[in-house]
């Protein structure tokens, strides 16, 4: 089973739920699809055996057979090549912008000199490691870089099927969080009871039901703020999986790097009560069908 | 004119409870909310919608059931998986490059343009604020971004305001890089936990690659003064100033229920150390 921790709002505890979650499981590998601003590892602290390069194919174009036709500017969807025709006189030159590149291949497959060919440019890294008997994959996109989703494809295509994997996803409600999510079993929206957190949760909830995966709510520091985010969650007839209150003791916990549940293991069960209630949405789903 | 941009790399940490502040201390300014995909600031500001438009960016490919005689040149080409292999495309993978569409032999596939979003002018009682929805499961926030940003430069322009202050998003991708070009500042507002010191230092790299001059909060920063002497310390080691430190106070969340900006709200140990803040940043 693929579980993917996302939230619409930022800062509401996807980290703390998909670290402690994965720590009070057995045969797990985690995800941190959070690319941008990776975080998991400073909870985890895993132990990396392997750093992959991740690149995406930006064009390439051999000037000895390019003849400035214009095909290639007139195909790319992103405006990230530019030609400018020769004239008498004056050889013509082909301006490549890879930063607006999103790798289709339009260009070089459609060249008909067959001019452009397509060369790696590195976006960012993805680590490979392990803590005790969990599995850990993270991406890290390099600084300056724009696009987050062709990192995150890459670190999902270490998914290892055989392990119940969970997915750190980063916040928002665009295609970053969307590409993360996509393809799980089974996404768990984190928010806290706040009119920020409550406007963010019914964004995060348009965008799963859009994309028609299963879903239920972990309401984090649930003692502040109002009850808003409960009674919209009734009313929608949306899952409350968990509830989390502030405490002092977890947020001075998070804010050393330390899982929660290595600090206070009576956590454990309510991890693993969440994984309990998970499964259990999952299976009375599968029943209806 | 000064441009301002309130961001944070880490989610969750105060930035639009410091923009709500900001709105309330600056005079003669126009607010802007460019995390346009979780969008906040107009639960503290509460908007009149003056002028309402359209986002229209990008394209996604229709496959015409008709024309289509399932050849399957299309379904290898697409780099994104978008193509599936009963002739149909989804919706969410497609990026629009439009390759199945040049590729296709039979003159099938036609590109349609999303509209990716909405954007409005509104009044506020702090005056006048630019703000987007971006369409659910959307892409091209860093254009949404780009598009308001012109927008309320303009009207800045037009009204001879002093200030454009932005309520940033988080991360350092392609909204926040939007967010930030040629600003005069940004203001990262950061919390004294390893994640957020983690993630301040990433996007404090990504404004220097953009030669943006940057300011640092500290928002409940007495939560862990340890972490906080940290922030501090390479704050220092960077040459970048500590605009302030703001203490954890149980008053910002009321206000927040209250839907009004902490210096409203009451007066309380926040409230007080962001106009020091302001006062330090004008």
């Amino acid at each position: 089973m693929i579980i993917s921790i996302a939230s619409g709002k930022g800062g509401t505890g996807k980290t703390t739920v998909a670290v402690n979650l994965a720590l009070s499981l057995k045969n797990i590998q985690l995800l941190d699809c959070d690319v941008e601003e990776p975080n998991a590892h400073l909870f985890i602290k895993p132990r990396i055996k392997e750093e992959v390069k991740a690149c995406i194919p930006v064009p390439e174009v051999d000037e000895t057979k390019c003849n400035y036709c214009g095909k290639c500017r007139e195909v790319c969807a992103y405006h990230a090549i530019a030609v400018l025709p020769g004239s008498e006189g004056r050889k013509g030159s082909v301006l490549i912008f890879p930063h607006l590149c999103h790798g289709c291949g339009a260009c070089s497959l459609l060249c008909p000199q067959s001019a452009i060919k397509e060369v790696n440019k590195e976006i960012g890294v993805i680590e490979i490691g392990e803590k005790d008997h969990m599995q850990f994959v993270h991406g890290r996109l390099n600084i300056g870089e724009a696009m987050s989703p062709p990192l995150i494809r890459q670190v999902k295509k270490y998914i290892n099927p055989t392990r119940t994997v969970i997915i750190d996803a980063p916040p928002g409600t665009s295609c970053p969080v969307i590409t993360a999510v996509k393809g799980s079993d089974f996404c768990v929206l984190v928010t806290e009871p706040t009119p920020f957190g409550l406007n963010d949760l019914i964004l995060a909830v348009e965008v799963l039901r859009k994309l028609q995966i299963p879903f239920g709510v972990v309401i984090n520091r649930s003692d502040i703020g109002d009850g808003k985010v409960d009674s919209y969650c009734q009313e929608e007839n949306i899952p409350i999986l968990m509830k989390i209150p502030f405490s002092r003791e977890i947020a001075v916990s998070y804010s050393e790097g330390v899982p929660i549940v290595k600090k206070d293991n009576s956590y454990q069960d309510k991890f693993i009560n969440l994984y309990l209630n998970i499964c259990a949405i999952k299976n009375e789903a599968i029943s209806r069908h | 004119m000064k441009q301002l941009v309130v961001i944070s790399g880490k989610g969750g940490t105060g930035k639009t409870v410091v923009s709500g502040s900001l709105a309330a201390l600056a005079k003669n300014k126009i607010m802007v909310d460019c995390d346009v995909d979780a969008a906040d600031l107009h639960l503290l500001l509460h908007p009149t919608i003056k002028e309402r438009h359209e986002f229209r960016s990008g394209q996604t490919a229709i496959i015409d059931k008709k024309l289509c005689k399932k050849c399957g040149k299309c379904i290898p080409v697409c780099r994104f998986g978008a193509v599936k292999d009963d002739f149909t495309v989804e919706r969410f993978s497609c990026e629009g490059c439009a390759l199945c569409s040049h590729i296709c032999p039979h003159g099938a596939i036609r590109m349609e343009e999303n509209v990716a979003g909405e954007w409005f002018i509104s009044d506020t009682h702090y005056g006048p604020f630019v703000h987007a929805k971006l369409g659910i499961a959307e892409e091209n926030s860093g254009k949404l971004v780009a598009k308001i940003r012109q927008i309320a430069k303009e009207i800045a322009e037009k009204q001879a305001l002093d200030y454009v202050i932005i309520d940033g998003p988080p991360g350092i991708g392609c909204p926040v890089i939007a967010s930030l070009s040629g600003v005069d500042c940004a203001l990262i507002v950061t919390e004294p936990t390893l994640s957020g010191l983690h993630d301040a230092e990433r996007v404090m790299e990504v404004a220097k690659h953009f030669n943006i001059p940057v300011k640092l909060v500290v928002n409940k920063y007495d939560l862990n003064t340890a972490v906080t002497a940290k922030i501090e310390a390479f704050c220092r080691e960077r040459d970048v100033s500590v605009a302030g430190k703001i203490p954890f106070d149980k008053t910002v969340v009321e206000a927040l229920v209250e839907g009004k900006t902490i210096v409203e709200y009451a007066a309380c140990p926040a409230a007080d150390e962001v106009k020091n803040i302001w006062e330090g940043l004008r």
